[in-house]
């Protein structure tokens, strides 16, 4: 009886963990906003659930997170799938893959401003990352998929 | 005599270099025309269609939930401007051994599955794929039939809206083909969308 209690409350702690894991909408000025600050050194990467290479190299912005924890290093995704995916798609892959740094999902109204002001470069094509460090004026943009190496030495190189 | 060999060698590390993000074409460019396997079992050719006055070439494939959301909006163009001089051209960029439903038997399937009245063929070696500069599906090119040869007129997104949920979206493609028809300005000449990038072997 005691191991079933310890189930239940095990299960019930479980889910509630899993709920607590959100993904807020975010516009392009709600993002410049989210990554102004001068000490640290943000890694934004544009994915999305149905974006096969996004979907590869995710486990490697985790884990760059991880890696770096005492450093101040900020990892956040943007996800471009489909507003109306919010709920049906990309909230159920955040919990599934137990994806740990913060997830967005872009609120766009105008798709082109939206590309255009995340990079100029930017064709569109996903998945895309940007790196910024504010106080050393860096701003990068990667529009190809990134292995753990590679990442790593994006960081390392503008930290 | 250093410099032009230094330039030369910058050249031909940049032409390898960019193994898909090659630059590819801008308005106003002349745009190659190519020999490729339609899911017909014949070869596509620009230069087969005589009687056209331009062409909507559409880089989609199988696979991107993207190109799927506008499937029918390509289908769509084919019906409103092939008969008007300007058909859709499909090509599928991708690597179907990185994107196995991609493969030119997928890709014949979904044709015939989806009754397309366009060619739907596949860049086997990519080199068009390349050379047109298209990075992801589905991106579309505009050409006008010239003297000089088929111009660029148009590079971007079908529409504003890939989700289809905006009945007051913008049709790029049909206000650019539009204009060409009636021989006026192109209001909008580029635009980009959110897309699968291709798959390079």
């Amino acid at each position: 009886m005691k191991s079933m209690f310890a189930i239940l409350l095990l299960t019930v702690c479980y889910s509630l963990h899993a709920q607590t894991k959100t993904v807020n909408l975010i516009t392009m000025a709600q993002l410049n906003k989210r990554i102004e600050n001068q000490d640290t050194v943000y890694v934004v990467n544009f994915w999305a659930t149905w974006c096969g290479p996004c979907v590869k190299e995710l486990p490697n912005f985790d884990k760059l997170q991880a890696a770096y924890n005492d450093q101040p290093l900020k990892v956040l995704l943007v996800s471009m799938d489909f507003k109306s995916k919010l709920k049906s798609a990309v909230i159920p892959f955040v919990i599934k893959h137990k994806m740990a740094v913060d997830v967005f999902l872009a609120d766009k109204t105008n798709e082109q401003e939206f590309i255009d002001q995340v990079d100029k470069s930017w064709s569109g094509a996903l998945p895309a990352t940007l790196v910024i460090n504010a106080k050393k004026h860096i701003r990068k943009f990667y529009e190809h998929e990134l292995t753990y190496a590679e990442l790593n030495q994006i960081y390392q190189t503008n930290k | 005599m250093k410099n032009v060999f230094a330039v030369l060698i910058l050249t031909v590390t940049g032409l390898f270099a960019f193994k898909g993000g090659a630059p590819g074409y801008k308005v106003g460019d002349i745009a190659i025309d190519f020999k490729l396997k339609n899911v017909d079992g014949k070869t596509v050719s620009l230069s087969n269609y005589k009687l056209a006055k331009g062409y909507i070439v559409v880089f989609t494939c199988n696979h991107c939930p993207y190109a799927k959301a506008y499937e029918t909006r390509i289908m769509g163009l084919d019906k409103m401007y092939a008969t008007k001089g300007y058909p859709v051209i499909a090509i599928s960029p991708n690597d179907p051994v990185s994107i196995p439903e991609d493969s030119f038997d997928n890709m014949k399937k979904r044709a015939t599955d989806m009754k397309y009245t366009f060619p739907y063929a596949i860049d086997e070696a990519q080199n068009v794929t390349r050379a047109y500069g298209a990075r992801a599906t589905p991106n579309v090119y505009v050409l006008q039939k010239t003297d000089k040869g088929n111009v660029v007129k148009y590079i971007g997104a079908i529409d504003n809206d890939t989700e289809g949920t905006n009945p007051n979206r913008t049709n790029y493609v049909q206000a650019a083909v539009n204009a060409l028809l009636s021989g006026k300005a192109i209001l909008t000449t580029s635009t980009k969308a959110i897309g699968c990038s291709i798959r390079w072997k």
